[in-house]
Order: C-alpha cells, then sequence, then structure tokens
C-alpha cells in the first residue's frame, strides 16, 4: 500500500486526539533530556488506545502533553503537532486550553494518595471541576458531586470529607469521578490501577469500562500491564525511548508481535499454562535519554541487533492497515511471514 | 589474620568517614552564598583572634580623649570618633572579639549540657525522657531573650553571667534538637546490633547514636551562635550586656542613641557589624544544611 | 475542639507554675537587700529589721514563693519597691499597648510576607526572587533596634514625618515600631513561604487541580497557598518567643510605654516584684498565643484538626 493512500485512510477516521512528530525535551542544569521523540499518537472517537512502555518511557508525558501540562519549566516542546478534535492545541490561548481541561479532556493521575488537596474535602474538590465547566453554580456543582461519588461507589455523604479520611482505592475513585465528572470526550487514565491492591484493580476497571461505554468515551489507557491492555483496549501502541515502535490493533499486538521489544515485553510475563517456564526479562536498562543511540533506540539491548541498527534509525513498516512496525528486520516482503528467526 | 582482618575495616572506617567529609566540602562549595559566608565568617575570626593582639587595649581601646570626641569619619578615623573620643573603628573591631568568644564559649557550654540531656532522654526514653524535657519545656515556655534578661537582671551584668544566662536559654533548644536526632537512630539496625553485642549504653551513644545525629546538631549549633551574639548585642542595649568600657556592638548603638540627631554615623557601624556578622552565621548555617542533608532540598 | 482547648489550657497549669518557681528562684538570687532597696540607703537597721518582717524576707524560699503564688492566682503581682503601687495595675496598664505593638507588627508583617513569599516562589530565580529574598535575608541578620535607630534617623529626624519616640500621637506612633519589629518576622515568614510554596508547587495535587482547568492564579490562592500555608503558620508559631523579646527591644528603642519598657525600667531600678510580674505575663501571654496558633493550624489542616477531637 503507498503512502497516499495511507494518509487519506488517516484523514478519514474520526480521531478524538492525534499527535504527530512530537519532540519534547526536558532542560535542566544536568543536560538535556529527549523526554519524546518524534511521538505520534491517533485516538479514535469511543475507542480507547493502549499505550504501553516501561518506566521513564515518556508515556506520562505524552498524555500530559495533550492537557498541555508538561511541567515548563524545565520541559520545552520542540516540535511537532498536538490536535484535539483536529484543532491544534498548541496555538490556543490559556483562556482556552482551560476550557478544555477537565471538560473535553480530562485526566486520572497515577497516584491516588497524592493526586487529591489535603485541605479540601472531596466532594469540593469534584464541585470545582463541576463549577468551572457547568452553568448553575455551587449548589448544582455540589450536587453533582454527590451524585458522582455515588456513581463510582461512594456514598454522597462522605464527599464532606477529607482525602486523608479515605482508603487508596477510595481515593482512586474520587479522582475518577473527577475526572468523569464533565463528561470528557476524551478520557486519560495514568496507570490507574498501578497503586491499588489486586482485588480493587479488578473493581476500578470494571467501573471505568462500564463509565466508558455508557458516555460512549475515548480513552487513552497508559499502563505497562499487558493485562489491562487485553482487557480494556482497542488498539495498543508500544513506546519506546520516547516513540512508538510498534502499533496496532489487540490482535495485531497479542498474535502477530513482531518488534523485538513487544516480544521482551510478553516474554516477561509469567506464563499461566506453563508454570515452569522461566521469565525472560528483557536484559539491560531504558537507554539514557540525554544520550541516545544514533540508530535504533532499542538496539542495545536487542537480541536480534544487527550492524545497520547502531547507525541507522529503522524506517516504518506496514503488515496491515492497522499494524507498524519499526525495525530493522522487516522490509515489505518479509513483514508477512512472522518472527524473523536469528540469522 | 583476624588482626589483619580488623586493621583493614577500621581503615576502611576512616576513609569511608573521610570521604563524607569531603563529600560534605564540595557540597558546600558549589553553594556560592554559603561560601560567602564561610568566607566572611572566617574573616570575622581572624580579626576576633588579632584584634586583641594588635590593638593596645588601655591606650586605643577605652582610653577617653575629649578633645576628640565626636568627630564625622575622616582619614585619621575612618568610621569617626564617640562621645568620649575613642576610635569606633578600633572599638568595633575589637568588639568582634568579645562577641565571637562569648558566642562561641556559650554554645560550646549549652551544647555540652544539651548534648548530655538531649541524648540521655533520646536514647533512653520512658520516663528519663519525661521528667527531663518537661523541665526543657518550662525553659522554652519563656522567651529565651526574656529569660537571659532575667538571669542577667538578678545576678548582675559581667561576662560570666552573660555566659550563664545566654547558656541556659540555649540549652533546651539544643536538648531537644539533639533528643530528635537521637530518637530517629535509637532504632536502627546498627544501634541494636552494637547493643545486640552487649556494648554498654554510654559506648552505643557517643560511638554510635551521636555521630549518626550529629547533621542537624552542627547546623543548630552554627544557628545558635548567631542568636547568642545578636541576644547579646540586645542585653547590651538595654543596658544589661558586658559592662563599659569594654567595647561591644549593642552597647555602643545604645551610646549613639543620644547623637542620632547630629552624629548619626556612630550608630551606623556597630549596626553593620552585628548585620555582617549575623548574615555571615546564618548563610554558612543554612548552606551547611543543605550540605549536610542533600534530602532536605 | 472546646474540650482540646480545655484540656490545652489545663496542661498550662503545670508549666506556668514550673516557670513562676523558675523565675522566682532566679530573681531570689539578686544581691542586695529589697528592705533596703525601699527604704533607700540612709534607713535605720531597725527600720529595715521591721520591714523585713513585715514582708517576710526571713521566710523559708518555699513559703515565700507560696505566698507569692497565693496573691498570684488571686490576680495579685505583688507591690512595687519603686512607686508602691501595685504591680498588677501597673502591667495592666501598658498591656494594650503592647499588644497593639504586637498585633499590628505581625499583621503587617502577614501581609506583606505572604504576597512576596508567593511571587518569589512563582517567579522563581528571577529577579524579584533575588530581591526579595535579599532582602529577607537581611531581615533576618539585623537587630531589631538597630532596625529601630536607621528608622528614626531617616524618617524622624531626617525627614521629621514620625516621632522620634513615645505613643502619643496615635497611629503616627505606631508606624515606625511596628515596621522595625515586623520586618524580622515579615523576612522569615517570605522565606518559609517561598521554600513551601515552591514544594507546594510541584506537589501532584497541583497538577490535578491544573487539569480541571482552573486559572493558573486560583490554582495558586485556593490550592497552593492553602497547603504552604501549613509549614508557614508553624513558623509564625515558632516566632512568638522572639516577637516578644524583640518588643522588648523594640519598646526600648522607641520609649514606647509598654510592658517590655517598663520591665527594662524596673531592671534598672532594681525592682524585683515588677520585673518577676512582666516575665510571669510574658510567659502567660506566650503560652496563650502559642495555642491560638495550634488552634489556627488546626483550621487550615484537617488532619491536625481531626486530633483535635
Amino acid at each position: 500500500m503507498s503512502e497516499e493512500v495511507k494518509k487519506e485512510n488517516t484523514n478519514a477516521k474520526d480521531l478524538t486526539a492525534e499527535i504527530k512528530d512530537l519532540v519534547v525535551e526536558f532542560r535542566t542544569d544536568y543536560g538535556v533530556v529527549q523526554a519524546l521523540n518524534s511521538m505520534e499518537l491517533e485516538i479514535e472517537r469511543g475507542k480507547t488506545l493502549g499505550l504501553v512502555g516501561e518506566t521513564g518511557a515518556g508515556k506520562t508525558t505524552t498524555g500530559l502533553s495533550l492537557l498541555r501540562l508538561i511541567p515548563d519549566p524545565p520541559g520545552v516542546i520542540v516540535k511537532g503537532s498536538i490536535k484535539l478534535d483536529g484543532k491544534d492545541i498548541l496555538s490556543m490561548s490559556d483562556k482556552e486550553m482551560q476550557d478544555i481541561r477537565g471538560k473535553a479532556v480530562a485526566m486520572i493521575f497515577q497516584d491516588p494518595m497524592t493526586s487529591l488537596d489535603p485541605v479540601m474535602t472531596v466532594e469540593n474538590q469534584i464541585a470545582e471541576v463541576i463549577k468551572l465547566h457547568e452553568e448553575g453554580g455551587m449548589e448544582h456543582a455540589l450536587t453533582r458531586a454527590r451524585e458522582m461519588l455515588e456513581l463510582v461507589g461512594i456514598p454522597g455523604s462522605r464527599g464532606s470529607e477529607y482525602p486523608h479520611q479515605f482508603s487508596g482505592g477510595m481515593k482512586q475513585r474520587v479522582v475518577i469521578a473527577m475526572a468523569l465528572a464533565c463528561n470528557p470526550e476524551l478520557l486519560i487514565a495514568d496507570e490507574p490501577t498501578t497503586a491499588l491492591d489486586v482485588t480493587i484493580q479488578a473493581q476500578v476497571l470494571e467501573m471505568m469500562k462500564g463509565l466508558r461505554e455508557k458516555y460512549n468515551t475515548s480513552m487513552l489507557m497508559i499502563t505497562h500491564d499487558l493485562g489491562i491492555v487485553a482487557e480494556i483496549c482497542d488498539k495498543v501502541s508500544v513506546i519506546y525511548a520516547g516513540h512508538v515502535i510498534e502499533h496496532g490493533t489487540l490482535v495485531d499486538i497479542f498474535k502477530n508481535t513482531r518488534h523485538p521489544y513487544t516480544e521482551g515485553l510478553f516474554n516477561s510475563l509469567p506464563n499461566l499454562e506453563n508454570r515452569t517456564a522461566e521469565l525472560k526479562p528483557i536484559k539491560g536498562l531504558m537507554p539514557d535519554p540525554s544520550n541516545l543511540p544514533k540508530g535504533c533506540a532499542f538496539c542495545p539491548r536487542c537480541d536480534y541487533a544487527m550492524e545497520i541498527c547502531k547507525t541507522e534509525k529503522p524506517k516504518r513498516v506496514y503488515r496491515n492497515d492497522t499494524h507498524y512496525v519499526e525495525c530493522h528486520l522487516y522490509n515489505e516482503d518479509n513483514i508477512q511471514e512472522g518472527k524473523v528467526s536469528i540469522r | 589474620m583476624s588482626n589483619t582482618a580488623a586493621v583493614h575495616e577500621n581503615e576502611q572506617i576512616s576513609i569511608k568517614k573521610k570521604s563524607q567529609i569531603v563529600d560534605v566540602w564540595k557540597r558546600l562549595c558549589r553553594n556560592k552564598t554559603a561560601v560567602l559566608g564561610l568566607i566572611i565568617v572566617a574573616i570575622l575570626v581572624l580579626i576576633a583572634i588579632f584584634a586583641p593582639i594588635v590593638l593596645d587595649y588601655e591606650n586605643q581601646v577605652i582610653k577617653t580623649d575629649y578633645g576628640n570626641a565626636l568627630k564625622a569619619p575622616c582619614a585619621a578615623h575612618p568610621f569617626g570618633t564617640d562621645e568620649m573620643g575613642r576610635d569606633i573603628l578600633v572599638r568595633v573591631l575589637y568588639a568582634t572579639s568579645t562577641s565571637l568568644s562569648i558566642g562561641v564559649v556559650t554554645v560550646i557550654v549549652s551544647l555540652t549540657v544539651g548534648l548530655i540531656l538531649g541524648s540521655a532522654a533520646g536514647y533512653f526514653g520512658g520516663k528519663v525522657d519525661m521528667i527531663i524535657m518537661r523541665i526543657m519545656d518550662i525553659f522554652l515556655a519563656i522567651p529565651g531573650i526574656l529569660l537571659a534578661i532575667c538571669i542577667v537582671a538578678s545576678l548582675g551584668n559581667s561576662i560570666i553571667n552573660l555566659v550563664i544566662a545566654q547558656a541556659v536559654s540555649a540549652v533546651p533548644t539544643f536538648a531537644r534538637v539533639v533528643r530528635g536526632a537521637v530518637m530517629t537512630v535509637r532504632d536502627a539496625e546498627y544501634v541494636e546490633a552494637a547493643r545486640a553485642i552487649g556494648a554498654k549504653d554510654s559506648t552505643i551513644i557517643f560511638h554510635d547514636v551521636l555521630p549518626n545525629s550529629l547533621a542537624p546538631i552542627i547546623v543548630q549549633t552554627t544557628l545558635q551562635v548567631a542568636s547568642v551574639i545578636l541576644s547579646i548585642a540586645g542585653l547590651s542595649f538595654i543596658g544589661l550586656g558586658i559592662p563599659a568600657p569594654r567595647p561591644e556592638w549593642g552597647a555602643m548603638l545604645s551610646a549613639s542613641r543620644a547623637y542620632i540627631r547630629d552624629y548619626s554615623y556612630m550608630c551606623l557601624f556597630p549596626g553593620a557589624a552585628i548585620m555582617i556578622t549575623i548574615l555571615s552565621l546564618n548563610l554558612l548555617g543554612d548552606g551547611l544544611r543543605d550540605a549536610l542533608d542533600p534530602r532536605l532540598r | 475542639m472546646i474540650k482540646f482547648i480545655v484540656k490545652r489550657l489545663l496542661a498550662l497549669i503545670p508549666v506556668l507554675i514550673g516557670v513562676s518557681l523558675l523565675v522566682f528562684f532566679i530573681l531570689d538570687l539578686a544581691p542586695g537587700d529589697p528592705a533596703k532597696t525601699i527604704l533607700g540607703e540612709q534607713a535605720r537597721p531597725e527600720d529595715i529589721a521591721a520591714l523585713r518582717e513585715e514582708m517576710g524576707l526571713d521566710d523559708p524560699f518555699l513559703v515565700r514563693y507560696g505566698r507569692y503564688m497565693f496573691d498570684l492566682v488571686q490576680g495579685d503581682l505583688g507591690t512595687s519597691y519603686k512607686t508602691k503601687d501595685p504591680v498588677g495595675e501597673e502591667v495592666w496598664a501598658r498591656l494594650p499597648n503592647t499588644f497593639k505593638l504586637a498585633l499590628t507588627s505581625t499583621v503587617v508583617a502577614i501581609l506583606l510576607a505572604l504576597p512576596l513569599g508567593v511571587i518569589a516562589a512563582i517567579k522563581q530565580n528571577t529577579l524579584f526572587d533575588g530581591i526579595s529574598m535579599f532582602i529577607s535575608l537581611l531581615g533576618i541578620s539585623m537587630p531589631v533596634f538597630w532596625m529601630g535607630l536607621l528608622l528614626i534617623m531617616f524618617f524622624s529626624v531626617k525627614m521629621g514625618w514620625f516621632p522620634v519616640a513615645g505613643a502619643d500621637q496615635g497611629i503616627k506612633s505606631l508606624v515606625l515600631p511596628s515596621i522595625a519589629l515586623g520586618f524580622m518576622h515579615m523576612a522569615s515568614i517570605a522565606r518559609t513561604t517561598r521554600s513551601s510554596m515552591l514544594e507546594t508547587i510541584r506537589q501532584d495535587y497541583i497538577r490535578t487541580v491544573r487539569a480541571k482547568g482552573l486559572p493558573e492564579r486560583e490554582v495558586i490562592t485556593d490550592h497552593a497557598l492553602r497547603n504552604a500555608l501549613i509549614p508557614t503558620t508553624t513558623v509564625i508559631g515558632l516566632q512568638i518567643g522572639s516577637m516578644l523579646g524583640g518588643s522588648v527591644l523594640t519598646e526600648s528603642v522607641f520609649a514606647w510605654p509598654g510592658i517590655g519598657r517598663y520591665m527594662v525600667q524596673s531592671i534598672q531600678g532594681r525592682d524585683i516584684p515588677s520585673v518577676m510580674g512582666c516575665i510571669i505575663i510574658f510567659a502567660l501571654s506566650f503560652a496563650l498565643i502559642n495555642l491560638l496558633v495550634d488552634l489556627i493550624y488546626g483550621f487550615i489542616d484537617p488532619r491536625i484538626k481531626a486530633q483535635y477531637k
């Protein structure tokens, strides 16, 4: 398939959010860190995209960039475009951006323990976002806030309590209630269950699924947990060192894994069918983001690395309409065949 | 064999200690304002040491010369002369020695007492802690300078009484800081280990607990020198400090009050001397805090 | 809440007993004979002996202390050696002046320090930040009495805007003493506000609030500042002691007719009962203001309020 056709296809999609060629740097006294490296991302309306990668790969930065909340200083958007509903948010005024935050796009943050203001009652914290984006004043906002609490399974009467009186799981529900309060078109969930017990994780995920269906919300699910991806996502982008290296539908990624890094992620999961099988963690660590390799960023840790990987960035190769990979192992001819064995 | 191993271990420990000090030093040097503070403190210490040697106390510092009284700053008297014709520069320099030495002596005394009381309270806990800290609470219930005023007012003003007054009001602060520091390390594993091999309480306190709670104590010591110098100046200002004619900054300021209308230069230099001293000690103290405990940054 | 206050007030009693015992003991060490002080150096020995007998000066220490405390709980602070007036009346007459000075300087300090600290934190590493932190550093290093002298020198002597001393020109008299006393506290409150704001601004919950679409101004005032006030209040509380001490010096510089100046005059006149009364009043105010700060603390931080029940 030629590039031309591909482009048309992209345009035809109804995209809630689109990031193109985004480069973000963190400039500190100790050097420049490349947080995002020509990052790309597409979220279709009503669908959920999983953003998968290790700690430090740039997942949270990507999420924050959609709200234009990358901490500045030290974060600087060097180039690229971020569009919400087709509108470029980088050229918007602060006021326009404030109208989008919490209303069109809402975010659930990673750590519920520290994400709530300790000196404000939870109902006031939820009401704050409603009051900002809906008519009807404080009275209405408070009523709605209590409704939202009920919706996430917390008695509305507990709204007048402070965050320190809630457990971790309940705090996360409050954060979710806050994010959903104004029926956002796009919900960014940054590892929403990492800080929770496994049993509560399942409850929270179920709840998010239900709410997504009810309001037809698009979602960006940031996680390193492939189990959560399988459960809730429609498409998956695998991100490494601030760049998408493989992207596809659930079936593409889970059944037709191509990139050695994605394969490594699967191999480092315990295998329930074969419990004696050894875990195969990916060797080495993320490359120093202030000093990325010249060629493929994964090259130093890759079992299949070739000479070309050290010097040249791999091009994008499509397996089908939805699935692409960026790796020197593949070209138009061998991409359909499956995994390339070691030379 | 085991002997050499022990020696080797000892060497390693001393190397480790040295490298820690080097680390702190390096961090301190990276902090520009702290270095500035350190340099000024060093200069002040030099002045304090050499002023009594170089200056003639009887003939330069306290000798009155009414013919030369109240001269504005000029080449012969860069800071001018006071109401008794004494050179203000000479007196300011000499007073450095008085203030600094009283400050240091007071802090050494109160630190020693504070260390004993605080480490006993922190290490033993329970009743010992309760009794010591309740008594300290009573001292802390009176603002420090008022307690000092009270003591000097009763005992009369002499240098010894000043030191006692300041030390008494500084002890509770030290005891508190030491107690807090000791309590945080008391339950650390290396202390438990020492206890498990049967070390004596005093050995544990002086060999294991105190060296590991040094950071806040050092910082508090630096800041306390500043605070003692400040309150000596304050006491002298209200006539309860160093007895005349020995020069003291606060007393000089107090004397300048009567001449503020026509000879205002008199109140500039002693005040500036206090400010520079306190400022440099504060800068150094802040810098030490940052350098000793990088986590606090 | 009321239960908490009552509990705290009850806990004050042993501390105040300890304080009075301590101060009584220290002042008892004073050399010289109070009877002689009252009657003058030329008094006849038998008159002095008679007065000693009448005042019970030869009783054991604890008896004298007990008598003093017995009077104290009835509101009697003893009789001044100098004026022969009740110390309680003398102190009571001067208390409003000291209170006025302490209150205005605290209010001025807080009103100036909070915006200064907040703006310095928001504009970290700018010129504004540098200048305001330099001023604050000067503030914590300048002795309050020198600051007072400089203010008098410039604004009273040179410009003639304010009186040099005293309290007889109303607000005008209050301006310079308040600035002198307030400056030091302004400085340290501003420093703490700045550093706690810097810490707070980086917290996750501030990011959450921004993600709600709250305008930056309100992010700062409604969330960051409220949280930053918690450590700031602690510092204000810790400063009360130096504030009271500073007020003694400030009152001396400006001849301000408050308790501090009365105490200094009493010391110079060796008027022990007056000194004792002043220190008792200072210690009592110190304790009560500390309690007040603790209550304010609970008002700001619900986590602490929960412990008050």
